[in-house]
């Protein structure tokens, strides 16, 4: 299941989604709107989709985690619309045969999703708002030593 | 090199939508002109857009693309700033 949405994320449904006969492990990734970013007080934050794209380099990326792990299920969804702090924008969960392959999938699909899925955040403050952009990179070619 | 034009769609996001005062658009460019091309097209038709001082990422067809991509006759374009999802 790899969507963008508007409704609030519902971690628990997912983990429903992920299990099964062969699943001896689940693992999860929330991502949560925080209060302060830069040193600066978010009061909110928006967040913007190119849902089509989106939603094709999320499976794109499920493709590549069962090429490296081996048979996994995957739930990846990201909301958009406005959040306030506190709510959860993103959420991964995997399951799979065994703890490690789980494990490892969910961190490599955050990273993977921070750099390539064609997401945007703008953060509001008391006194405005400002679009997060990092330094220009091409997707695919940097995401491997990067940090998140 | 007939003078036949392809038409595609272009799409911009986040800031760039912003800058450009415009989310979606259909532009006609000659045969054979590329993505780059496209973008520095759009750079003239909405100045705004050159405060975005680096060169945005570009798709077409919801897949990532270079400037050098040739552009083909209903292609869906998106120039877009690095993302930031999460």
């Amino acid at each position: 299941m790899f969507r963008i949405v508007q409704e609030p994320l519902a971690l628990e449904e997912l983990v429903g989604h992920v299990s099964g006969a062969e699943v001896g492990g689940v693992a999860s990734f929330l991502g949560i709107v925080r209060v302060e970013n830069a040193g600066k007080r978010v009061v909110a934050v928006e967040y913007h989709a190119y849902p089509a794209m989106a939603e094709k380099v999320l499976r794109d990326i499920g493709e590549d985690l069962e090429r490296s792990f081996g048979p996994l299920r995957i739930a990846m969804m990201h909301r958009i619309g406005r959040l306030s702090v506190g709510e959860a924008s993103v959420v991964i969960v995997v399951g799979a045969p065994h703890r490690r392959e789980a494990l490892e999938a969910v961190s490599h699909a955050i990273e993977r999703l921070k750099h390539e899925v064609p997401i945007w955040k703008k953060e509001f403050y008391e006194d405005g708002s400002e679009w997060l952009e990092p330094a220009p990179s091409i997707p695919g070619e940097g995401s491997k030593n990067k940090g998140g | 090199m007939g003078g036949e034009a392809v038409i595609v769609k272009v799409l911009l996001f986040a800031r760039l939508r912003e800058l450009a005062g415009n989310d979606a658009m259909k532009l006609e460019m000659s045969q054979g002109a590329t993505l780059g091309e496209l973008w520095n097209q759009l750079q003239e038709g909405f100045p705004s857009l050159r405060a975005f001082n680096h060169p945005p990422l570009m798709a077409v067809n919801q897949e990532y693309a270079s400037p050098e991509r040739v552009l083909a006759e209903e292609d869906e374009v998106a120039f877009f700033p690095p993302v930031s999802g999460g």
